[in-house]
């Protein structure tokens, strides 16, 4: 019988063993040795082991390199202006498609393709279409009988011309998560609001909107973790320039290691960069559990009462 | 069952074809300039009027067709070997993600034991680290340590280390949904429990398994930055190659595009063939999370 009741504590670990033993390997160690690199002044051709330890000298540089501050400017500005973009025209796409439309689920999966496709391609399509001369842009501003904008070339308008590139690529999220929420909200808040009167504007802003701020606002912490992810479409597009107005983290942490070769201060830079999600994942692991114990506290008060 | 559908106003209709337009657009645009000669591409004659040719399309898969091109003069075998070597990467570490993050998901689920806390703290956290970040330790642990640097198995075990927790993620919020009753019930049958998560588990949740593997194939599939950094000539994947024949001036558009065009196809399959279990997962992460 002891037999049989160590094998039932044994289960879940062997069902768990697996994945922790690739996720040790493959993702925790790396990443310690990340965090210990961060304080060596280390080039690919040596062991790490033949590495310098100098401390914080790493943090302490890169916090009074203009260069760095301008790459955490850059990125902080397209996080937040993407961010906010798409948030307001995927929500807003949601709301009004929100009916019983014929092909509604045809245009969901047309409207996914983006996300699907490979970042090296999205920045393909949009390199090619940003052509000086043979973009469509550009050709058809000429047509327009107006003058060529240099959309990657110039720094005014390159970061402007990789926003409008994310956007397109990452609206449809939003107004796919968006029109979920809606249409799970309660049919009998909605009802009652249109007996009572109430015009479409007012439903959304009293009832609609209220409702769906929990996932909406999951939604965007996660669109904001992952536009720190966002690197290929960029590299394809600009590589960063020109000059740095589009050197967003990620791209600096992997030219700073493969062109520069400053391992050490590329594993600090990515630590940063790590700190920084790392404050969102609480953020939003602390909104969803306060959320949660607030709707447990609505229905024991609805119980009770 | 049937529906009726709302009558809406033509302006309505104009949205949506407009949205519709923009989105299919650009995809649409690479599919006719991989159709195209660089010649035709780079003349400013109307754009809309052209001889449609598979020439740029035979041109990067020389070395994989029955038959030799007639005007390709030198064949450049790196595109379809880098093809061969994707498929074989995506293709695997899809499968091990699978099976690996299925099971974690069922015990976290499941199962009350030490340690539960912590492991599903982990996962949530592990969820949010880019690639940039994984770029340094993987080059120096991979070279000298693992000795995997070059290999398939070392961009696969990264690949599966980095979306195993995704995956946890979406399935556990679908093995959730799976009646207790129906687990409880092959047990009284004498099943023991891979018995149970095999037979009874793994058939019922089906369309978790679809999305997340759509999931994992799109990562591994599409990722460029750190097979750049960890494989070699003969072992690169696709993204790497069409990065790599990026120029700064006098890119062949056609042949560029023919690639990205045929890096694209399998996830826009995927697309039209379970969109509806996409949605299903991408919704499932999100809201979830």
């Amino acid at each position: 019988m002891t037999t049989t009741a160590t094998m039932r504590r044994a289960t879940p670990y062997m069902f768990l063993a697996p994945a922790a033993a690739i996720m040790i390997v493959g993702l925790l160690y790396p990443i310690g040795y990340m965090i210990y690199a961060s304080f060596l002044d280390w080039n690919p051709s040596q062991r790490i082991g033949e590495a310098d330890w100098v401390g914080l000298r790493n943090y302490v540089t890169l916090f009074h390199d203009a260069s760095f501050r301008e790459s955490v400017g850059v990125t902080l500005t397209f996080s937040a202006v993407v961010v906010v973009v798409e948030m307001v025209v995927g929500v807003g796409l949601a709301l009004l498609l929100d009916r019983n439309i014929r092909g509604i689920s045809v245009l969901r999966t047309l409207f996914i393709l983006p996300m699907m496709i490979a970042p090296i391609v999205v920045g393909l399509m949009w390199r090619y279409m940003y052509h000086p001369t043979v973009g469509i842009f550009n050709q058809t501003l000429k047509g327009w009988g107006l003058d060529p904008i240099p959309w990657l070339s110039d720094s005014g308008w390159a970061l402007t011309s990789i926003i409008i590139a994310d956007i397109w690529q990452w609206t449809p999220f939003i107004f796919i998560l968006a029109l979920a929420a809606l249409q799970s909200l309660p049919r009998s808040a909605l009802e009652a609001a249109r007996i009572d009167g109430a015009s479409a504007w007012q439903q959304i802003i009293h009832i609609k909107l209220p409702l769906m701020m929990p996932v909406l606002v999951v939604t965007a912490l996660l669109r904001l973790i992952d536009s720190f992810k966002v690197l290929e479409v960029i590299l394809v597009m600009t590589n960063g320039g020109p000059g740095l107005s589009t050197e967003i983290l990620s791209l600096r942490i992997a030219r700073t290691a493969s062109e520069f070769r400053e391992l050490g201060e590329a594993a600090a830079m990515s630590n940063y960069l790590l700190l920084l999600l790392l404050a969102l994942t609480i953020i939003m692991f602390v909104y969803n559990k306060i959320v949660e114990s607030r709707e447990q506290a609505i229905r024991q008060q609805a119980e009770e009462g | 069952m049937t529906r009726s559908y709302e009558r809406q106003n033509p302006a309505f209709y104009a949205l949506i074809l407009a949205l519709v337009v923009m989105s299919v657009g650009p995809i649409y645009l690479m599919l006719t300039t991989s159709l195209r000669l660089n010649v035709d591409i780079m003349s400013d004659a109307s754009a809309l009027l052209f001889m449609p040719t598979l020439r740029n399309y035979e041109t990067v898969l020389c070395n994989v067709l029955w038959y030799e091109p007639a005007h390709v003069g030198y064949c450049d075998p790196t595109f379809g070997r880098a093809l061969g070597n994707s498929l074989i990467v995506a293709l695997v570490s899809t499968g091990i993600t699978l099976v690996v993050g299925c099971m974690a998901a069922y015990a976290l689920v499941r199962f009350r034991f030490m340690g539960r806390g912590a492991m599903s703290m982990t996962t949530l956290m592990m969820r949010m680290v880019p690639p940039a970040v994984l770029l340094v330790p993987v080059f120096g642990i991979w070279t000298f340590q693992y000795h995997l640097d070059g290999t398939h198995a070392g961009i696969i075990l990264v690949y599966v280390a980095m979306n195993l927790p995704f995956v946890i993620w979406i399935l556990q919020s679908f093995i959730v949904q799976v009646p207790i009753q129906l687990e409880e019930a092959a047990r009284i049958d004498g099943a023991n429990a891979f018995q149970v998560f095999f037979l009874v588990v793994l058939p019922v949740i089906k369309p978790g398994l679809a999305a997340a593997s759509i999931f994992t194939f799109r990562i591994a599939w599409n990722e460029f930055l750190i097979a750049n950094a960890l494989l070699d000539r003969s072992t690169r994947t696709v993204p790497v190659t069409i990065v790599n024949s990026l120029t700064e001036y006098d890119i062949d558009w056609g042949v560029i595009m023919a690639t990205g065009m045929l890096l694209a196809v399998p996830p826009i399959i995927f697309t039209f063939v379970a969109s509806k279990q996409i949605i299903t997962g991408m919704t499932a992460g999100a809201v979830k999370g």
